[in-house]
């Protein structure tokens, strides 16, 4: 295995597009090659995350399609990769695995999506695929609903009362919203307040409105390189220190949902191939597609102890500035969350923080950077380690 | 491999009142619904079983913002059924229009309700209900 480093990156902005899912994926990518000193005809491999394009826009095989946009040579493999809102980050993992294992020396890797073109009836519906179709999805479940049930059970487990934990959740919100005012590519840049999420309707009791990221149209890439080409191109090289991927079946074999197994295990993968431990880790981009979900990811990660998560909000902690900043770009909350592009933003984020070019978001001295992407009903999670 | 009991066996079971799943000659333990091998040691020495059709509720949660083809207000749950796995079902018999007081722990039987196909579901479909008991 050789080092990977990461050369470039690019994103568009998040929130509602009249760009097709090719064009955005084609902006950022562009902007990912552009800094990475290279051309199109330089990359030997495209893999493209990318959900519900299918019936965002009724295209299929997207992925040739955006290496043709972008001038990539005919003999480049361009390959779609989709696990649900994880699909980005499994796209980075396998094109770090190409690049590791000698066979590629430069390879393109992302996602895009274009959810607001379905509208919110068939969004939910679409989303809610990442469930059992035959054992969950005849009961109307949602993804806001899987979560709600997830954070009642984290109420009972813990022994917090519903009221306690509703409050913390909400800080989640006020906090990732605070961040996302601070980054111009965020789809929301406007604070919150506590009594914003708990006054808004109910999406899925208990989740409110404002306890749910949005639906949102984006792209996002990232160009890697092998450690020798890495030095050629560039003299400020992110590399990927470790990778992890793991898979767990539908929720209700899953039991105990306020623990994410796959998360467990992804991240043990990526914190062994790293040689760090959580403790290690500078600053985090995880999967906050709800606010119960970012406090039960920061559990996952070993940011926190099971139960403690939600206690380290409210103390501030995963604030930029605390013990562990998680989400400084404003996460999926305010950033937005257009599900087949979300792990590259989270990777362009992280590149940014390590590079130093957050400016007022910007976690000081950091040197190693997280990613933590959740596809499906936990099913698909991916992580990975960055560090400079 | 001959599948012991397809989705499409364990629906007609739900329609005639039966609850079916596996049971491990391996281990012992129960899989419901079913799939190709035992879910707890992944043996494939299993034979179909019925199951009580009783359980508790662990988690819950009142769906508001429905997916197209629902309508809201409904409840979703996932309940331990008495012999060990976790089942989703729509709990049955309240009012989820009003507020839904605290069902986790309530004792339910396992009831069913027949979907009928629309787009993407590859035919009928049949959905688990809780009654509470
Ligand atoms: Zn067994």
């Amino acid at each position: 295995m050789r080092r990977v480093a990461v050369v470039g990156v690019g994103m568009t902005k998040f929130g509602s597009s009249d760009k097709s899912q090719v064009e955005m994926f084609s902006d950022a990518a562009m902007e990912a090659i552009n800094e990475s000193n290279i051309r199109a005809k330089d990359i030997q491999a495209l893999f493209l995350g990318n959900g519900l394009g299918d019936f965002e826009e009724g295209q299929m095989n997207m992925a040739p399609m955006c290496a043709a946009e972008l001038g990539m040579p005919m003999d480049a493999p361009a390959t779609r990769v989709e696990g649900a809102c994880a699909s980005a980050s499994v796209a980075i993992r396998d094109a770090f695995m190409w690049v590791a294992s000698g066979f590629y020396d430069i390879v393109l890797a992302g996602g895009t999506e274009r959810a607001t073109a379905m509208g919110t009836p068939l969004a939910t519906r679409t989303f809610a695929m990442g469930s059992d179709s035959k054992y969950e999805g005849f009961n109307g479940i949602t993804f806001p609903g899987a979560f709600a049930m997830v954070a009642r059970l984290y109420a009972n487990k813990y022994g917090i009362s519903l009221e306690k934990l509703k409050e913390r959740m909400a800080m989640v919100a006020v906090k990732n919203h605070k961040n996302g005012v601070k980054n111009p590519l965020a789809q929301f840049q406007k604070e919150i307040t506590v009594e914003t999420v708990l006054n808004s309707f109910i999406v899925a009791d208990p989740l409110q409105l404002f306890d749910c990221c949005p639906f949102s149209d984006g792209a996002a890439a990232i160009v890697l390189a092998s450690e020798e080409v890495a030095k050629r191109l560039t003299d400020k090289p992110v590399y990927i220190l470790g990778v992890g991927q793991a898979s767990n079946g539908p929720l209700y074999r899953q039991k105990d949902i306020t623990r994410i197994r796959a998360r467990e295990a992804a991240a043990a993968q990526a914190y062994k191939m790293a040689g760090l431990t959580p403790a290690d880790i500078d600053v985090c981009e995880l999967h906050d597609c709800f606010t119960i979900a970012e406090i039960v990811a920061s559990e996952g990660l070993g940011f926190f102890a099971f139960g403690k998560g939600s206690e380290a909000v409210e103390k501030g902690e995963t604030a930029i500035g605390g013990r562990i900043p998680i989400n400084p770009s404003g996460g999926l909350k305010a950033k937005g969350h257009p599900i087949g592009a979300t792990g590259a933003a989270q990777a362009y984020e992280i590149v940014k923080q390590l590079r130093g070019e957050c400016g007022d978001r910007q976690v000081k001295g950091a040197r190693v950077g997280m990613t933590d992407t959740l596809g499906g009903d936990f099913a698909t999670v991916v992580n990975i380690i960055y560090g400079i | 491999m001959t599948y012991p009991l397809t989705h499409r066996q364990y629906y007609e079971g739900l329609k005639a009142g039966k609850l079916l799943g596996l049971k491990c000659k391996n281990c012992g333990s129960y899989t419901v619904p079913p799939k190709i091998c035992c879910a707890e040691c992944g043996g494939t020495d299993v034979e179909v079983a019925q199951l009580s059709g009783r359980g508790e509720i662990r988690t819950f949660t009142v769906i508001r913002v429905a997916p197209e083809g629902f309508k809201a207000p409904y409840i979703v749950a996932l309940a331990e059924l008495e012999e060990g796995p976790w089942l989703m079902g729509n709990v049955d018999g309240l009012d989820p229009a009003n507020t839904v007081e605290d069902i986790t722990g309530k004792k339910v039987k396992v009831g069913h309700r027949v979907i009928p196909p629309t787009n993407y579901t590859a035919g009928e479909g049949v959905a688990v209900t809780f009654l509470l008991e």
